[in-house]
């Protein structure tokens, strides 16, 4: 006789286990770790959240206090590994197996661990490449979250950070999997349900509210005039020629220029209402003037940003707010949406190779990509047009089109050295020296060459669209690598061939004078002006105070 | 701290009358230049003063390619250099020569 409720048998038997140390769905902190070593088994797939932003920091701590006599090879499935007890599991036995998406925070550790050969890495994913693979082959068995509050019934209320939750409790709560969620606190009544309790088991009270990393703070005093260049640059040779309005920016200096650049230089340019309308964005303190001066329709974000929560609640006509006022994030929609329905990323990155391959590896640090692939590629999937999308589509074929097809664009902003005179651009990525080492099947790319469109830095814009051959790419790519040794070796005589074509422009080429190139064309000028910019109701973190 | 002087032939007299412009502060990683219009036509100088030694080919790279863009004919540029890169270098010399012309504008 075939067995077809094996899993949802199993699903009981951890319940009854865990049962014992709970009452209802309550459980004492005391209890946390004897409850995780009841509930969770030996070769487990669990995601521990461990998102880019909020951390299950308690139960990660729990977790990694178990015994790994009892606890051992586990497979962690997912997507931020942040803390150091993320790491602490599998030096210690806890964990064996990983896969994920970004480790910003641990990049260091990871590569460390990973040398030892404490780690047996699956892969590097882009988020929803990871949630899609929790509902076909990656469903955890049991998924640690974290929430503002829970009531009695484990309803639970995310606040702005919502995040990666639902969709990794809906992948494991409908496939007989166990949720426990570690909670700032108990309530009678929540603001509002972002996951319904009869998907939750387990509620557990933490010690002190859980960790959130602010990520998405940048200090415009820290703005560069030759990041101001880059993002006039932008702003004129990109946004203003194609029209962009929906759109994403990932994070970095040079993206929060171009923000700080809205309601000034690009305002000059008569760009209101005409370029970066729409948005799928982290809420960047940054774009705060820019909303103010009335440029932005509106924001879905991926998650939130510490300090923004009254801001967003003040301005709901520009965010996703839920019924209690406050803001709603979902990492899995905002990842389709800008994936699907923007018409341009940009982002930065760290290396960049003569096919225009970016990679944010570097030597002994393993990042992961979190969003950035999915966001910086062209969506094969895509069937509605839009004028952007559509001259994209044109540049990129010389003559009848055909068939039509529009493209996405994709642009990489950089200054061409990072710190410590340290090139972008590069011969060869160091991403391929690293898949070597730790003997990965994929050197890990973070936007393919043949998805990027434009690259932007202080020398220019290389317009990718636009080149005919791979030597034309080449020096195009050269033609904007400023006195890096890439730079220094273009061919001069191709350059101006391929800046007579507009494949290449210079400052000079878009009309841009360098001496407005200077910190007072910034809306703001330190975090101090955004909150004043926000009417006070930015907070911004205690690290960023410097007043 | 190293001293570099550089002499280029420039194809044309740089524009404008106005005899000296500043760009530029000297803190650390940025840099402060100094142009002045005190040579023959199609003379071109440029005197830099740095904490980074081992650097000279690559600021000869960024000088040549001042000359090359912008013909500074005539001017002599003094380079404070704070430790900046050569990207923030070349802005800032763009921006000198730009600078000094302005009154032709």
């Amino acid at each position: 006789m075939a067995e077809w409720n094996k899993r949802k048998l199993q699903r009981e038997a951890r319940l009854a286990a865990g049962a014992k140390f709970a009452r209802g769905k309550l459980v004492d902190q005391a209890a946390a770790t004897a409850l995780l070593e009841a509930v969770i088994r030996p070769g487990d797939r669990i995601c521990l959240e461990g998102d880019n932003q909020k951390q299950a920091d308690f139960l990660a701590a729990c977790l990694a206090n178990a015994s790994p006599q009892t606890l051992h090879d586990l497979h962690v499935v997912q997507s931020g590994i942040v803390l150091p007890e993320h790491i602490d599991l599998f030096e210690k036995g806890i964990a064996k197996r990983l896969d994920y998406s970004y480790s910003g925070p641990q990049s260091y550790a990871l590569s460390r661990v990973l040398k030892s050969g404490k780690i047996e890495l699956g892969a590097i994913h882009t988020y929803i490449e990871l949630f899609g693979r929790y509902f076909v082959d990656l469903t955890p068995h049991v998924a640690l979250t974290v929430a503002r509050s829970a009531d009695r019934e484990g309803n639970l209320y995310m606040g702005p950070n919502t995040e990666d939750s639902p969709v990794a409790v809906e992948a494991t709560a409908f496939k007989d999997g166990v949720v426990i969620a570690q909670v700032n606190e108990v309530v009678e009544k929540l603001p509002r349900v972002d996951v319904p309790g009869d998907r939750v088991d387990f509620v557990v009270i933490a010690p002190k509210p859980f960790y959130v990393e602010p990520l998405f703070t940048r200090d415009p005093a820290k703005i560069t005039e030759t990041q101001i260049l880059a993002a006039m640059m932008a702003i004129k040779g990109i946004y203003a020629e194609y029209g962009i309005k929906r759109l994403n920016h990932g994070i970095g200096f040079n993206t929060a220029a171009i923000e700080l650049l809205l309601p000034t230089y690009a305002d000059r340019l008569g760009l209101k209402g005409k370029i970066a309308t729409h948005w799928a964005l982290n809420p960047h303190p940054t774009l705060i003037p820019a909303i103010e001066s009335g440029w932005v329709e509106q924001i879905h974000s991926f998650g939130s940003e510490v300090g923004m929560d009254a801001y967003m609640r003040a301005r709901s006509d520009i965010y996703f707010t839920g019924r209690d006022g406050s803001m709603s994030s979902n990492r899995m929609y905002c990842q389709v949406a800008g994936l699907y329905a923007t018409d341009l990323f940009i982002g930065s990155t760290l290396q960049i190779d003569l096919n225009g391959n970016s990679s944010t590896v570097t030597e002994d640090r393993i990042a992961g990509f979190g969003g950035a692939p999915n966001m910086g590629s062209d969506a094969h999937g895509r069937r509605h047009p839009s004028e952007p999308w559509l001259k994209a589509g044109r540049e990129a074929v010389d003559g009848d089109q055909g068939l039509k097809r529009g493209r996405k664009l994709i642009v990489q902003i950089v200054e061409s050295f990072s710190e410590k005179t340290v090139p972008v651009f590069v011969e060869k990525l160091d991403s391929l020296d690293l898949t070597k080492k730790f003997k990965l099947e994929l050197a890990p790319v973070m936007i393919y060459g043949d998805d990027v469109t434009h690259i932007v830095s202080e020398e220019g814009i290389a317009n990718l669209l636009l080149c005919r051959s791979a030597e034309e790419r080449e020096q195009a790519i050269r033609g904007i690598a400023g006195f890096t040794d890439v730079g220094r070796a273009r061919d001069r005589k191709m350059v101006e061939k391929l800046r007579e074509r507009k494949v290449i422009r210079w400052p000079e080429d878009l009309g841009i004078n360098p001496l407005n190139a200077q910190r007072s064309m910034l809306a703001a000028r330190s975090i101090e002006d955004l909150m004043h910019w926000s009417g006070n109701l930015y907070e911004p973190p205690s690290k960023f105070r410097n007043w | 701290m190293e001293t570099l002087s550089y002499r280029h032939t420039a194809a044309r007299r740089a524009a404008g009358s106005k005899a000296m412009a500043i760009v530029g502060v000297v803190t650390s990683g940025n840099l402060e230049v100094m142009v002045e219009r005190c040579l023959p036509d199609l003379e071109c100088q440029v005197d830099i003063a740095t904490s980074a030694e081992g650097f000279g080919d690559l600021w000869g790279a960024v000088v040549a390619d001042l000359v090359e863009r912008h013909s500074p004919g005539g001017l002599k540029f003094s380079i404070n250099d704070g430790g900046a890169r050569p990207d923030t270098v070349s802005l800032r010399l763009a921006q000198a020569a730009r600078l000094i012309e302005e009154d032709s504008l």
